[in-house]
Order: C-alpha cells, then sequence, then structure tokens
C-alpha cells in the first residue's frame, strides 16, 4: 500500500515536472517559442547529434569533432553574456541559425524563424538551470572608434600584454606553446582559434562582426580554455584588441587590412618583454 | 503561559550558541595502504618565468604522502549531523598562484564565502573552475591585475585548471558545514569546537575519492577518527 502511494507520487511528480518543461518558452523579439513545437523539431533535426536526452550522445556523436553540445550542461559557448551565466535566448536563436564554423554544425536558415526559436525553447528543458536561473545581462559595448594605425598597434600591444599569443600564437596562427596541451571541459583536445585560415570567407564561431569579436574575448567562450578578459581589458581597449586581431586574417579584405597596408603594412613594434607598454594614457580610442 | 514561552525563548537565545560550537573534537589521521602513484615531475620550461622561481624540481601534487603512510592534503569535514549555519564567514578565503603552482593546491571554503584569487607570477593565468553543480567559469589574470573575487553557492567539490600551464592543477572544496579541514604533512586533522551529538565525517581526496564514518560524541570529549585510503598505484 505505502510502496504504490509512493509510486503514485513519484509518477505526478514526473508528469508534473515533464509538463512544467514541455511549457518552456523562448523569446526573441516578436517571436514566441515554444518546447512543445520545439520537441518535434528536435526528434528530427537535431537528435541524431545531440541525442535524445540533449546530452549530445547521438548516432553521430562518435564520429564527429569536435563534440556536439551537451545541453544538460547548459554551458554555451556563444553568448552575449558575461561567463560562468546562462546565455539569452536571443544568443541561442543567433547559434542555431549561423551554425558553427569549423564543426559538424550546419545553419539551420532553412528553417523559419518560428522552427529556430521553438527549438530554443525545446532546448532550455535539458538543464533545471533554466528554471532556478536568468540569463546573464549582456556586456556593455561601447560604440566602435576609428580604425586607425594607432589603435591597430595598441591592440598588438595588449595582444602581447594578454598573452593571447601563448594559444594563439605570435601571427594568430593557433600554434602557441600552450596550444598542443588544450582540451574543453570534457576533455576532448581543442585547438585555438587560427586567425589566418581563410580568406573572405574566414568566420569566427560566434558571429563576423567587428561587436561579435569584441564579444569573444569578453565574455570567453564558456566550456573551452578561452577565458574572459571582461576584468582586465578597458572597453575602449578591447576594440583597439579587435582592429590588431582584423590584421591577423591576412587574407581577408578589411578596413583594418587597408589602414595597416596605407601605412606600410608594419605594426610598429616595441619591445615587447623591456619595456611593458604603460596603460594610463589611452589614445587612439577616444575619438 | 506567557512566562514560560518568553523563558523558552530566552533558554534558546543562550543555549544555541552552544549547539553551534561545543566543546568536543574529533581528531585522527589520514593514510595509506598499498603505493601509491610516483609524483611526476613538472616540466615547466615553456614559462621561464616561472621555472627559475624553483631551484629544485616541482612535482605534481595530486597525492601527497608523508611518513608512516600518512595523507595529506584531505578535505576532512561534517557531511551530516552539524546544526545549519546561516551566513558564511566574512572573511576572504585566499587562492595564490605563484611560480605556476596553485598554492594551496586544495583549499576549502564556505558555500557563499569570498574567495579571492590572486596571481604573483609574471605571466598571465586563466583561472578555469570547471564546476559541474555551480556554473563554470574561465577568467584571464594577466600579471600585475588585482584578485578576484568569486563565491560559489553550492557544495561542491571543484576541479580548477589553468589551461595555459596545463600542469597547474587545483581543487576548490566548497563545503556547506565550517567544520572542515585539510590534513596535515602527517596526515593529522582536528575537528575542535563541536557540540555533543551524532555525526557523519567524510575524508575526500582527489584521487581516491570519499570515505565516510559515523560518530556520536558527548559532552566535551576528543574522539578519534582514522581514515585509510587504498593507493592507486597509476
Amino acid at each position: 500500500m505505502h510502496t504504490t502511494y509512493r509510486r503514485l507520487l513519484t509518477h505526478l511528480a514526473l508528469v508534473f515536472f515533464s509538463l512544467f518543461s514541455v511549457a518552456q518558452e523562448a523569446r526573441v523579439g516578436h517571436l514566441t517559442g515554444h518546447a512543445a513545437n520545439g520537441k518535434k523539431l528536435y526528434r528530427r533535426f537535431c537528435v541524431g547529434c545531440h541525442g535524445p536526452l540533449g546530452d549530445g550522445n547521438g548516432d553521430n556523436a562518435q564520429w564527429i569533432d569536435p563534440k556536439p553540445r551537451d545541453f544538460t550542461a547548459a554551458t554555451f559557448k556563444c553568448r552575449s553574456t558575461p561567463t560562468g551565466t546562462l546565455p539569452t535566448d536571443e544568443d541561442l536563436y543567433n547559434s542555431v541559425g549561423r551554425g558553427f564554423t569549423n564543426s559538424n554544425m550546419p545553419h539551420w536558415d532553412a528553417l523559419t524563424d518560428q522552427n529556430r526559436i521553438d527549438l530554443v525553447a525545446y532546448i532550455k528543458t535539458f538543464s533545471p538551470r533554466w528554471q532556478s536561473e536568468k540569463a546573464g545581462d549582456p556586456i556593455k559595448i561601447p560604440a566602435e572608434p576609428a580604425i586607425t594605425m594607432q589603435s591597430i598597434s595598441h591592440g598588438a600591444e595588449l595582444f602581447q600584454k594578454m598573452e593571447c599569443w601563448k594559444c594563439h600564437g605570435q601571427q594568430g596562427r593557433g600554434d602557441g606553446p600552450s596550444a598542443a596541451t588544450l582540451t574543453d571541459s570534457k576533455d576532448n583536445p581543442i585547438r585555438p582559434y587560427n586567425f589566418a585560415a581563410g580568406a573572405d570567407d574566414s568566420r569566427f564561431k560566434c558571429g563576423s562582426s567587428n561587436q561579435d569579436v569584441y564579444r569573444i574575448f569578453m565574455t570567453g567562450v564558456d566550456g573551452t580554455p578561452m577565458p574572459s578578459f571582461a576584468d582586465v581589458i578597458q572597453p575602449n581597449d578591447a576594440w583597439d584588441l579587435v582592429h590588431y586581431l582584423r590584421t591577423l586574417q591576412t587574407h581577408r579584405h578589411s578596413r583594418e587590412n587597408e589602414v595597416l597596408k596605407a601605412s606600410g603594412g608594419k605594426i610598429p613594434s616595441k619591445a615587447p618583454d623591456a619595456n611593458p607598454p604603460a596603460q594610463p594614457e589611452n589614445k587612439g580610442s577616444g575619438n | 503561559m506567557f512566562k514560560t514561552r518568553w523563558f523558552l525563548a530566552l533558554l534558546t537565545l543562550v543555549v544555541s550558541p552552544g549547539l553551534l560550537f561545543g566543546a568536543a573534537t574529533i581528531s585522527g589521521k589520514v593514510s595509506y595502504t598499498g603505493t601509491p602513484a610516483k609524483s611526476k615531475t613538472i616540466d615547466m620550461s615553456k614559462e621561464p618565468s616561472c621555472a627559475k622561481q624553483h631551484t629544485t624540481p616541482i612535482t605534481t601534487e595530486a597525492v601527497v604522502t608523508g611518513p608512516n603512510n600518512s595523507l595529506a592534503n584531505v578535505v576532512v569535514y561534517i557531511s551530516a549531523g552539524a546544526p545549519d549555519e546561516s551566513s558564511a564567514p566574512s572573511q576572504a578565503v585566499t587562492f595564490t598562484q605563484k611560480g605556476c603552482q596553485y598554492i594551496p593546491h586544495v583549499i576549502a571554503l564556505r558555500t557563499g564565502q569570498e574567495l579571492k584569487v590572486v596571481n604573483e607570477d609574471q605571466t598571465s593565468h586563466n583561472i578555469h573552475p570547471m564546476a559541474k553543480v555551480n556554473r563554470e567559469w574561465n577568467k584571464s589574470q594577466p600579471p600585475g591585475t588585482p584578485p578576484l573575487s568569486e563565491k560559489f553557492d553550492k557544495e561542491e567539490f571543484i576541479p580548477v585548471k589553468c589551461n595555459v600551464h596545463p600542469w597547474m592543477h587545483g581543487y576548490f572544496a566548497v563545503l556547506k558545514t565550517s567544520h572542515y579541514t585539510l590534513s596535515g604533512e602527517d596526515g593529522s586533522f582536528k575537528l575542535p569546537d563541536l557540540p555533543a551529538g551524532k555525526y557523519t565525517i567524510t575524508a575526500w581526496q582527489e584521487d581516491y575519492g570519499a570515505q565516510t564514518q559515523d560518530v556520536t560524541i558527548s559532552g566535551s570529549e576528543t574522539k578519534t577518527v582514522d581514515f585509510t585510503f587504498k593507493a592507486k598505484p597509476y
């Protein structure tokens, strides 16, 4: 009698939980996504890699590198929010539409906007965090200053000072001294981004605009070795770093590469080790 | 009637600090049987600014042993039976990166207590606690930048690493109780100021896992609880 009662309670709890999770919603602009609709789409389009439990262990996962995202951990790479916080619905929605370059995740722009937001709502049912936590507040990005040689060379200094080259290499080719040892948080080997690969088609994982580049190193890429620099780089300095990073994409047409070419193609180098650059007089970003 | 209630309230006020911090002590020793894996020597040659800080070779600290099979760096704490504690201590716990090592290798702190992360090196570190129950985050800390201040809300043993220097590994032991300690070089530990009661004591070692023992203490006695872990040869 007692056990039946307890079993009944467990069942009720399960039913309640699944009802609750299927009732999960997602919102972007005027769109509202519903998990119940997203579930059907997920079963059709996503389950092969991300698995029925959303843990990234679908049938195809063993053949795939990098591995499909594990939604049960609720750790996401492309966010507008600080490291350690949940992304916004819009971040997830954009990720589904954009896909992930250098991975097996395609861009799902063949699906309708409504389909994609429904999928986001369903993805949010795989971790209880979405019930107990709110998305982080998106980081503030100041207006982009002019792309000047001064900005680029200050960015180059920051690249040295922040030791980006330890992983990404001095030319940004993803071949720094620590590159070979890097693993993600699931102990799978992971490569630092190679800025020099590709030409005009070269893309960053989390978007292709200068704002997207800014966001990557200020929010960090959670679940990977790429940390957040939000506590140690000032917003205007961050723009200088963005401008410099663009020049590492040597085969990509950009305003940054034009500015660099116009001034002779060389960044005036300050001896990196002997005299570390003083940071207070931050020029090049105020205009 | 009314008076009795006031009297009872007063009595609780007087007695409750005594419930939190009593006079009994649990002490003991953590040791191992078998042969532990040899610590590996760390090659820091890729980071000369750290390598030059060490005159003797640095070894991994996953298992730290002492004389007479003693086991150091084991987190010993009361996992059940301790009175609920409301707020975390106001003073911060400091975790230092020096010579490309974590000092200490294992740090214990309360849920909600401030953790200060300090970089004393001339190189950038990234602090990457790979939390599963708490939120995972990853922050860069270049040389000369102020300490990071962080908190963890939930009980968890969180592995922390620096991705730039892959030999840097440590643990944050986030506990719900303030009745915790780490075993010393001789394996000994002491949990003082305990009120009488029935407790579960847990000893946790990063490679060997956790062990628990139940113990009942009355009054102001000192009880001995020893833990023995089976060493893993590799």
